[in-house]
């Protein structure tokens, strides 16, 4: 088993022009990505977008029809077997047996990695997790956090250098999901890299790095803060009496893309920060109060996708 | 709210109706069974066997012999295929199961007729499966009755008198006593089997896929090879467990004898075993769900328990159903586990049969390996 990874291995995954169709549609477009050592790597983009195949093309579960690069520093065309022996993948859906005990699955997953020291690798992974007053329960009868921890569990039993993360959290209540971050961070700190895709902004923002994908292409890349400053959109905030029909008059008027109601206040956001402030200062009157806030990550991920596929129709 | 509404029963039938339409498999199979059983019961399947394979052996020179040998050849219950050369060569044949009767006229056999001495005709029939052999002897008994109607005229027709010229000497060899029983419960293991290890491993691998857990164990270090045979070793245990049981049973139960080698039973056993996984594994890696993969398995149970011998004589069956018979390994292994069991066959005897098993489970495996992929490509 090689766990020794090549030299000049800080790039933990380097690929250019990925490219994957099926039945003749583009689900992957020329993607180019570069992940670091010791990275939480965050991948976003609206449902369909092509984030599950790309990362199937990361651990071999699938071939890229176009496209070089390498994950570990190992061909992700041609070497996926040594890929798949260092990488711990989450998949979207819950895939371990339901009819196993947590024990038995993990170690289950142990045997298959051919890991030494099996039992103790088995019974760190349940401390760790603290799983270990439950490691005798069905996996079927888990809840869907104590599922996910599982999971975690069993991804990283053969220490990984790289997990992929297919929306672990979804489902998961804001209390196990905090947990889950803090471990991520941890393991972070210890050299892991990982890769998530996620919904939740939230979570995009405890990212070092983030990439946003829709129908295929990469839009954005960067931390959080360049990925706002990318789109250089623009948001007011409005508070005051009859949002309700302030909002219907505000979204056909030139310069306003996106209007959202956060309670009792408005978001107005365009990329045009000119046009927008002269189709907001008309209609600025005493009883509302106007603000100039930063675009927010959820705004500017809208921006992107709207955009995007207009793109998308208009070919 | 109403008890019971037309509307609400009416989504329910459109629904199920698209979910019917949407699985294609699943429709087919529900016309292709109704198709298979009307072609099989319909067409193949004959409870009065004719065509019988006989081998015929004369001693005597005479006409009345060369009558005998003529009536045979016209009725359609005999297929004269040897004049055995010799006695030794007969049972050969029968012993195999090449031939389903000998028929042996004795040296002075037109000279005793003519002198009324009742001259012996001896049948020798493989009885392992009575229903083939009981029909086609009843009638022999008349038709060797009736062959000298036209030569024993004039002061010899007194010889046509009640109880008739000829007595028969009936030898049912393997199973004097006609007991079905001694047919049926060896030709089970055959059944038993097929259904068993066909629709466990059928499931196997659809489970992985429908439980979403294929994706997982695709992105571990595991070869297909290694989860194929993963997935194939349990049960040939099982299969063994089940072999163990009905030999048991019908050696304490049903008193069957067991002439042959058990040791030989239990060694080709495993051919066969592996010939119904493969077949399990290779409709696994077909069927998109596991109500498809049970359906196949179905689609493949029923020939295996009708034309292959088990239910009715294989020879009764127009030579299409044969050939297709052929092809299912059980029919094969019916042959196999009779003739050790009840004709105490060897390795020599049964090689015949085996190596179209052989042969199925290489066809079988390499479909299901090269089906199986390790990417989701």
């Amino acid at each position: 088993m090689s766990n020794v990874l090549r030299p000049s291995s800080d790039v933990i995954i380097d690929v250019k022009g990925v490219t994957k169709r099926f039945d003749g549609k583009v689900v992957v477009d020329s993607l180019d990505l570069n992940v670091r050592r010791g990275e939480i790597f965050g991948f976003l983009g609206p449902n369909g977008s092509g984030k599950t195949t790309f990362i199937r093309m990361l651990c071999g579960l699938l071939t890229a029809d176009q496209g070089e690069g390498t994950c570990l520093g190992y061909n992700i065309r041609t070497e996926q077997l040594l890929i798949k022996r260092n990488v711990g993948y989450m998949t979207q859906r819950f895939s371990y047996y339901e009819d196993l005990s947590i024990r038995e699955n993990l170690d289950f997953i142990a045997r298959i990695y051919q890991i030494k020291n099996r039992k103790e690798a088995v019974e760190q992974s349940l401390v760790k997790l603290g799983l270990q007053d439950r490691s005798k329960q069905l996996a079927g009868q888990l809840s869907g956090g104590w599922k996910q921890r599982l999971a975690l569990a069993a991804c990283l039993i053969h220490n990984p250098k790289l997990l992929l993360l297919d929306e672990p959290t979804a489902g998961v209540d804001p209390k196990a999901r905090r947990e889950f971050w803090d471990q991520l961070h941890d393991l972070a700190g210890d050299g892991l890299t990982v890769l998530i895709t996620t919904h939740y902004m939230d979570e995009a923002e405890r990212c070092h790095r983030l990439a946003y994908i829709a129908y295929g292409k990469l839009l954005a890349q960067g931390t959080t803060a360049e990925v706002i400053q990318s789109t250089r959109l623009t948001t007011w905030s409005v508070t005051g009496p009859d949002l309700v029909q302030l909002s219907q008059i505000l979204r056909h008027k030139p310069g306003v893309e996106q209007v959202v109601a956060f309670g009792n206040t408005l978001h107005v956001s365009g990329r045009d920060s000119q046009l927008l402030e002269s189709t907001l200062s008309a209609l600025k009157t005493s009883s509302h109060q106007w603000a100039k806030i930063k675009s927010g990550l959820e705004d500017v991920f809208i921006s992107l996708m709207d955009t995007s596929e207009d793109n998308y129709k208009s070919k | 709210m109403s008890y019971f509404s037309f509307h609400r029963l009416w989504a329910m039938v459109l629904k199920e109706f698209i979910q019917m339409r949407r699985d294609r498999v699943t429709f087919a199979m529900m016309i292709g069974i109704p198709l298979l059983q009307l072609t099989l019961f319909g067409f193949a399947i004959n409870s009065d066997p004719r065509h019988l394979p006989t081998a015929v052996l004369i001693a005597d020179q005479g006409t009345f012999a060369r009558t005998l040998a003529a009536e045979l050849r016209t009725s359609s219950y005999f297929e004269i295929i040897e004049d055995a050369h010799s006695e030794i060569n007969a049972h050969t044949l029968l012993q195999k199961g090449d031939v389903q009767f000998v028929i042996s006229v004795p040296i002075d056999f037109s000279r005793k007729l003519l002198r009324g001495e009742k001259p012996e005709i001896l049948v020798e029939a493989d009885a392992t499966d009575p229903a083939a052999t009981g029909p086609a002897i009843t009638t022999f008994k008349y038709l060797a009755s009736q062959a000298f109607d036209r030569d024993l005229k004039g002061p010899l027709a007194r010889l046509k008198q009640q109880p008739g010229p000829l007595s028969f000497n009936v030898h049912m060899l393997y199973n004097p006593e006609n007991i079905t029983q001694y047919n049926i419960v060896p030709g089970l293991m055959g059944v038993i089997l097929t259904m068993t290890m066909v629709i466990i491993t059928a499931l196997a691998i659809t489970r992985e896929r429908e439980r979403g857990t294929m994706e997982n164990l695709l992105s571990t270090p595991v070869r297909p090879v290694e989860v194929m045979m993963g997935k194939i070793i349990p049960y040939i245990l099982v299969g063994y467990i089940q072999v163990t049981l009905i030999i048991l049973a019908a050696h304490f139960l049903f008193h069957v004898p067991m002439i042959g080698s058990l040791v030989l039973i239990y060694c080709v056993v495993i051919l066969f075993i592996a010939a119904n996984l493969a077949m399990g594994i290779t409709f696994s890696s077909i069927a998109k769900n596991q109500l498809q993969a049970s359906q196949m398995a179905i689609f493949f149970f029923l020939p295996s328990i009708l034309i292959s011998g088990f239910m009715f004589p294989f020879r009764g069956m127009p030579i299409w159903a044969q050939y297709i018979g052929k092809c299912l390994p059980i029919t094969h292994f019916l042959r196999i586990v009779r003739g050790v069991l009840l004709k105490g066959n060897g390795l020599h005897e049964i090689l015949p049969e085996l190596w179209p098993i052989a042969l199925f489970v290489t066809i079988a495996m390499t479909i299901g390996v090269k089906r199986y992929r390790q990417t989701l490509d």
